[in-house]
């Protein structure tokens, strides 16, 4: 759903443990380090065309890693 | 309805149908969602069948995984003490921060990129399989001859495991799954797989390669035991890794492909819609669960859930099974549906310790569905449907083998 919002993506880096849904669902905007193979953050302001990616991504973390904040 | 309220029983593992869970669990989900449990040890628990508390409960760190002190759901092996202790590798049962440094570490080969890159790979092992068994022609036990052999090479190539020691290790692992096993034959299993892990840790020092577990010995540097790896932690890596790589898509590949069969409509529509191959793979999982008999955690302090007083030391049981059939979360979850739209299906677990493998096991599963139904369009079950033997008697569900058959190019007249 496009609604025209803005949106930010904060991560909570200490809690991911790579699990890997994000860079599945979401590759546009979420990556995993060739380290340890946690979140690497693409793109904190995506546009609007992503936002129901980043939306699924945050829903299906395991760990709770990636929190949304949409304002109009 | 007169709702058996706070009745201990042990936990409902007869189903009616090879491919529904237990159908108790719906009734527990209805009206006793947070119920008491009877562990076959003789402690008596909880058991979580909601979607919501499965979730809740594998997310809260206010319990444990220490293997050590809960109670397991069946009659099964527990392992050595040793087995489950600091340093021994087996992150399964491990809470951070020891769980932390092991999962930081490994999952760097396992990330979708990794998993990714290895397609090509997985693609020739699927078509080399399914070129056996077209030589072979039918009947064929889709377990041995495609549903095992695929996974097993993968993992062995990616660890660093012989191949060609497969029916030893196979033996040791699948015995290791067992429920209702003796005790002498249990620790012969673990005995013989932790002997002969530590024989290739030893091995992997004195010859490395390019494969996982030399990876893990190369970045040693002497000196921080946070990062060094002692031959006990690299051989309980080993074998968590061998036995989960083994064991989980296998019996996803041999059970979604009875499934598939059994569901000839939806079938039908994966065979014209191969690019639905994805969400396909996600519905198996939820359908499926073969992670049978959930997973355990200990409480470490007092715990409200659902209305419930856990006490601290107290083990909850989470039936992803029941979980993934929940209708407060899936639309018409009986329903095999392989265009389901993504949900949060807790199939590799929730939390900390979701599944490692998983971006491995979904590549895995993406190129062998489809080849093996691209390959052989006439393929159906060699015997009735009753006569498949299901693993009620394992911790992974699935088919202990699958008679397949197909008609050859030349019955067809093509």
């Amino acid at each position: 759903m496009n609604t025209g919002k803005t949106m930010r993506i904060r991560i909570d880096h200490d809690r991911c443990r790579g699990a890997g849904q994000c860079a599945l669902n979401a590759p546009e905007l979420f990556d995993q380090s060739e380290d340890d193979g946690t979140v690497v953050l693409l793109d904190d302001e995506p546009p609007p065309e992503l936002h129901d990616s980043a939306r699924l991504a945050a829903a299906l973390c395991p760990n709770a890693v990636i929190s949304i904040v949409e304002d109009s | 309805m007169c709702a058996t309220q706070s009745a201990t029983a042990p936990l409902p593992t007869r189903r009616s149908c090879p491919f529904d869970p237990p159908p108790e669990y719906e009734r527990l989900r209805e009206q006793e969602p947070v119920s008491p449990l009877a562990f076959p040890d003789g402690k008596v628990g909880w058991l979580l069948t909601r979607h919501e508390d499965v979730r809740a409960l594998l997310a809260d760190e206010r319990f444990s995984s220490d293997r050590l002190r809960a109670s397991l759901p069946v009659r099964a092996f527990r392992g050595r003490p040793e087995d489950f202790g600091p340093r021994s590798g087996m992150l399964l049962t491990m809470d951070p921060p020891e769980h932390t440094r092991y999962r930081r570490m490994l999952t760097r080969y396992f990330t979708v990129r990794r998993m990714r890159a290895l397609a090509p790979r997985i693609e020739q092992v699927v078509a080399d399989h399914l070129d056996a068994m077209e030589r072979g022609g039918p009947p064929v036990d889709l377990v041995s001859a495609f549903a095992r052999p695929i996974p097993s090479l993968v993992i062995c190539e990616l660890l660093g495991v012989p191949y060609t020691d497969r029916d030893r290790f196979q033996g040791w692992t699948s015995t290791l799954l067992r429920i209702e096993l003796e005790e002498d034959e249990a620790l012969a299993a673990r005995d013989a797989l932790h002997g002969y892990m530590r024989d290739l840790v030893a091995a992997k020092r004195a010859h490395p390669d390019d494969a996982l577990l030399s990876n893990l010995i190369a970045r040693d540097d002497g000196e921080d035991p946070e990062v060094d790896l002692t031959d006990e932690e690299l051989s309980g890596i080993g074998r968590l890794l061998l036995v989960a790589g083994h064991e989980t898509t296998a019996n996803m590949l041999a059970l979604g492909t009875y499934t598939l069969l059994s569901h000839p409509g939806q079938l039908r529509a994966l065979r014209e819609h191969p690019e639905g191959i994805e969400r396909a793979v996600e519905e198996l999982l939820r359908y499926l669960t073969i992670v049978q008999f959930g997973i355990v955690r200990v409480a470490r302090e007092d715990v409200e859930i659902g209305g419930r007083s856990i006490r601290a030391g107290e083990t909850v049981l989470a039936s992803l099974a029941a979980a993934n059939r929940d209708p407060e979360h899936f639309a018409d979850p009986e329903e095999l549906d392989l265009d389901r739209e993504p949900s949060q299906h807790v199939a590799f677990g929730h939390g900390f310790h979701q599944c490692l493998g998983q971006q491995l096991a979904r590549v895995e599963m993406e190129i062998a569905f489809p080849a093996l139904l691209r390959r052989f369009p006439t393929l159906r079950l060699a015997v009735p449907p009753e006569q498949v033997p299901m693993r009620d008697d394992m911790f992974i569900y699935g088919v202990h083998a699958l008679p397949l058959t197909w008609d050859r190019p030349s019955d067809q007249g093509s």
